[in-house]
């Protein structure tokens, strides 16, 4: 497994018939192309973040695919057809539809440019040792157009395949993205809102695997109480699902963006770990071993370089975000100095995700006061308050 | 144990066994009345840790006259009348009386206003001026003399038609000790309980706007850095520095006893006596530091006990031998306490919450000084002043054979004394033995027995019912007592102790429990120090150990600042730790938290 390194630049990549099917992660930009996830990544890479290097399989491609499989939009129109309150008639229809979509051969400029991008990820865009692109692992993600939370959500936005391996499955999961927006629950989603199925698309991002030592999420500002000032961040061994899904109690950290100081350690019991198997199903949940339940999974250095690069990124945006990160594994020394620790750790930092933080945004906030004529009146109004 | 719904009323404490007698030590109006079972008490464990010697009441009764004088009469604060206080079995509970009725906050609020206000708008004058009163009263108790009742009058009495003989003094001059001790309590509270209320609001507004924010960094953000309270340490290092220049720095050494070192500086020469007069210099009255707050007349000062000092003597002439003492680097400390005040601004969301900011942070940073500087007036100088003259008629009672030593004064209360010296005054006149002697030793000999038996006893966190908001400003201001404070107290983790988060980190490290200043040269580097008050008359010691942990104090004390600018954790205001843990426990201090973890 290799750590972060810069990702596939933009001449080049994925040049040919097919480059409108692939494009890579630095010139992913608009999420009508390549998906939410997709144009987020996009933006972080070009922020000079650290994420794992990948390219997207656009929507174009979808469009494609489907095409081919549906050229006067039959399939389509039947699903619409389907009313939203009759599951059965649903579970049998998105059955088929999926089937077809994950049997069917891709469209060979659709399967050519992804194979192209494929090996371009594995050897780094150098032609110097083409067996290597047949191994090398990915991470392979839905990435929904429409950033609605609730629609994305049942658009089959949580849909991760890792640990994926060479060309044919990588192809295969494309495909299983993709059939994902047939998913029983996303078409009576959509049939309850009466949306139109020929809006639906999806992109798929895929990305070089990594095989974190420690992942989770943070916050820049404090998701329990809004807090601006500090950035919340939840831990645990292995990969961040074992957190999402909630298999495990998180480590949490809470960082001061004014001080710098970690004025939260709540390190928690964490029973579970989650570990991918290459081309397995999903991950695979595992006891958490012993020596490592209830240590720490963040040293102060690794916390402190986290909260440095939400800082960048929330800077970046100009809004508060909700970020998903991995550590890398590296070496692991204990640097006494504060600051050189942080600056190691921050080299084997990458982000997954980030998307803007909504929970908080969304509420009315009470001003914590206003300006009064004399600074006393201040005092004088705390002591006139009746208890 | 299981756990009670709530917490004990006055009346179902019962007295400890074998301190049953522990009324007679303390006056009618500190008994817990029947009626006093409907109000919520709470242990003054920040400024009364232990059982009170009976003189010591005194500095319960005095200042709770003063404060409440001053809330209730004096500025008339519309929600809070003053504070009245009870004892039982040796200890004090206080509750707050507030003002709930509406009309009558409405009618206090029109007076206290202009008042409160006129404080805030002459501010820095009217401190100067009270700078002034207060040295005028602390010269005014060094100047009070105890009688020395000698065999007959000198001639020049009778001669110059004076009149009045020595015994009159003897009462006149105790109760010019204790009226000085009044009036320099309402002084005392003069400016304070405006200073801290310009703090409260700052802190509700820092909590408000970041509720994430610590105390400490709020407290970071106000702390003034050019305080007096910083001179008895920077005294030390001065005087460190001088020994190394002088020579004499041999003398210096770890364990050093002071009498030695005082003695073998006189053979010293001129370098030795040129030390000893820049040692006399700093003495008055920096050295009037108190080991302690003030409460207690064993919180000895430096002066009284110069072991303190001593201790850190030889520390500081090592790092000023080996090219210097570095000093406080007061202009990184300033660049940080702008640093983070305008980090908070900036994250403030709009120009009128930053304005606000700018002038609660700019009251609190007017008040400061004075809410800083008053304790080294008050709790050190003149209370260390005040005890010495006690003790100085305790001395004169050991002679007249009323009491067997000049300390046990401190087991009478302040109108026993009173009586003691009526007593002394007859027997001088009617040349006869006071009866005294044979009436005082057996009950201070009791109430020393008591005082060790209530020593052991756990008083409840609280009695009374517990009232369903407790959100009163003063009481959270003065004890940080809050509902959720309450809760801890009926949820109590038995290994854990539970202060106030006073300097970030975590720690573990081997604990050291010291009861008393005497005992600070039994502390080794690293180890964690446990102790009833970290006054500032501690801070020399901050250089040896590894976190503070104390049963008095909060965000804003001195102890908690110096530990701040040490960059060690440190967990003040805990009430029961010197109690709970024990020297050689492995604990963990979590600065972040408050709380202390006794892990073996």
């Amino acid at each position: 497994m290799t750590g972060p390194a810069s990702p596939p630049s933009g001449p080049g990549s994925g040049s040919g018939s097919g480059r409108e099917f692939a494009v890579s992660l630095i010139d992913a930009r608009d999420p009508a192309v390549v998906g939410g996830k997709g144009a987020s990544l996009g933006e972080l890479t070009r922020a000079g973040v650290a994420v794992p290097p990948g390219f997207v399989v656009a929507v174009a491609a979808f469009t494609e695919a489907m095409t081919a499989l549906d050229p006067d939009g039959a399939l389509r129109a039947e699903v619409e057809a389907l009313p939203s309150d009759d599951l059965d008639a649903i579970a049998t229809v998105t059955a088929r539809v999926r089937a077809l979509i994950t049997e069917a051969p891709l469209p060979d400029s659709v399967a050519s440019a992804i194979a192209h991008a494929y090996v371009e990820l594995g050897t780094g865009g150098g032609a110097e040792d083409i067996l290597v692109l047949v191994n090398t692992e990915v991470a392979v993600r839905s990435s929904a157009t429409v950033e609605d939370s609730a629609a994305a959500s049942f658009a089959g936005l949580q849909d991760t395949y890792l640990g994926v391996v060479g060309l044919p499955s990588v192809h295969d999961h494309v495909c299983r993205c993709w059939a994902s927006l047939y998913n029983d629950e996303s078409v009576a989603y959509r049939r309850r809102l009466r949306l139109p199925e020929a809006g639906v698309s999806m992109a798929v991002v895929v990305q070089r695997m990594v095989a974190p030592r420690a992942a989770g999420v943070m916050f820049t500002r404090s998701p329990v109480t809004g807090d601006r000032s500090v950035v919340a961040i939840e831990a645990t061994w292995g990969l961040g699902s074992a957190l999402v899904s909630g298999d495990v109690t998180p480590d949490a950290f809470i960082v001061s963006k004014v001080t710098g100081e970690i004025t939260t350690r709540r390190v928690a019991s964490k029973i579970k770990i989650h570990r991918y198997r290459s081309n397995g199903p999903g991950v695979t949940v595992e006891d958490m071993p012993t020596s490592l339940r209830d240590v720490a999974s963040l040293t102060d250095g690794e916390i402190r370089a986290l909260a440095a690069i939400a800082r960048q990124v929330e800077a970046h945006y100009g809004a508060p975000q909700d970020i998903e990160w991995a550590l890398l594994d590296g070496g692991g020394s204990v640097d006494a100095d504060a600051d050189i620790a942080a600056a190691a750790a921050a080299e084997r930092i990458v982000l997954l995700q980030s998307r803007p933080e909504t929970v908080w945004a969304a509420r009315e906030r009470t001003p914590a006061g206003a300006a009064k004529p004399r600074p006393a009146d201040h005092v004088l109004s705390l002591f006139g308050k009746p208890l | 144990m299981t756990e009670p719904a709530g917490f004990p009323l006055p009346s179902q404490i019962a007295d400890v066994p074998g301190a049953e007698n522990w009324r007679s030590m303390y006056r009618y109006f500190t008994r817990f009345q029947p009626d006093d079972d409907k109000r919520f008490w709470f242990y003054n464990s920040m400024h009364f840790p232990e059982p009170m010697p009976a003189f010591d009441t005194i500095t319960g009764e005095v200042p709770y006259q003063a404060i409440g004088a001053n809330t209730a009469r004096l500025f008339v604060f519309p929600t809070t009348l003053g504070i009245e206080h009870r004892i039982v079995n040796g200890r004090v509970y206080i509750t707050a009386n507030p003002v709930l009725d509406p009309a009558e906050i409405e009618r206090r609020a029109a007076e206290f206003g202009p008042r409160a206000g006129y404080y805030f708008e002459h501010w820095d004058s009217l401190y100067e001026g009270w700078k002034d009163r207060l040295r005028a009263l602390i010269a005014e108790i060094e100047s009070i003399s105890v009688p020395s009742l000698p065999e007959w009058e000198p001639a020049e009495v009778v001669f110059g038609a004076v009149g009045v003989a020595q015994n009159h003094y003897l009462q006149e001059n105790f109760h010019r000790v204790l009226a000085l001790y009044s009036k320099m309590w309402h002084h005392h509270t003069e400016m304070l309980m405006l200073g801290y209320g310009a703090y409260v609001v700052f802190f509700q507004f820092c909590q408000q706007a970041f509720p994430e924010i610590s105390d400490q960094t709020v407290a970071r953000m106000v702390a003034g850095i050019d305080v007096i309270m910083y001179r008895p340490d920077d005294e030390l290092k001065r005087l460190a520095a001088l020994a190394v220049e002088l020579g004499v720095d041999d003398l210096f050494t770890e364990g050093c006893v002071a009498a030695d070192v005082l003695s073998a500086l006189e053979s010293r020469g001129a370098a030795g006596a040129q030390w000893l007069e820049a040692l006399g210099k700093a003495r008055d009255p920096w050295f009037h530091v108190s080991s302690g707050d003030g409460f207690y007349h064993h919180h000895l000062s430096w002066n009284d006990d110069l072991t303190v000092p001593f201790t850190a003597l030889p520390g500081y002439v090592a790092a000023a031998r080996g090219g210097g003492i570095r000093p406080r680097p007061t202009e990184q400390l300033i660049a940080d306490r702008e640093r983070i005040a305008s980090g908070y601004r900036e994250l403030l969301a709009t120009s009128d919450e930053q304005a606000a900011f700018d002038q609660m942070l700019g009251l609190c940073r007017l008040v400061f000084p004075f809410v800083e500087d008053h304790k080294f007036y008050c709790e050190h100088w003149f209370t260390t002043r005040f005890f010495q003259k006690v003790k100085a008629f305790g001395e004169l009672l050991a002679r007249s054979g009323v009491i067997a030593a000049a300390d046990d004064v401190f087991h009478l209360h302040h109108t026993e004394v009173d009586e003691a010296l009526a007593d002394v005054s007859l027997a001088w006149a009617a040349g006869s033995p006071p009866l005294g002697s044979s009436h005082f030793p057996p009950i201070i000999a009791e109430r020393k027995r008591m005082l060790k038996v209530l020593a052991d006893w756990s008083p409840p966190p609280a009695l009374g019912p517990v009232p369903e908001a407790l959100n009163d400003p003063a009481v959270r201001m003065l004890w940080g007592i809050t509902s959720e404070r309450i809760a801890a107290w009926l949820n109590p983790d038995p290994d854990e102790v539970v202060g106030v988060a006073a300097s970030s980190g975590i720690v573990e490290g081997i604990a050291r429990v010291l009861h008393d200043v005497s005992e600070i040269s039994s502390l080794r580097d690293g180890e964690i120090l446990v102790v009833p008050v970290t006054a500032p008359s501690w801070a020399p010691v901050f250089a040896k150990i590894a976190a503070a942990v104390s049963d008095i104090g909060g965000a804003m004390s001195h102890a908690a600042i110096v530990a701040r600018e040490y960059g060690m954790p440190a967990v003040v205001g805990c009430g029961d730790a010197t109690k709970r843990i024990r020297t050689g426990d492995r604990v963990r201090v979590d600065g972040d938290r408050g709380t202390v973890r006794v892990l073996e």
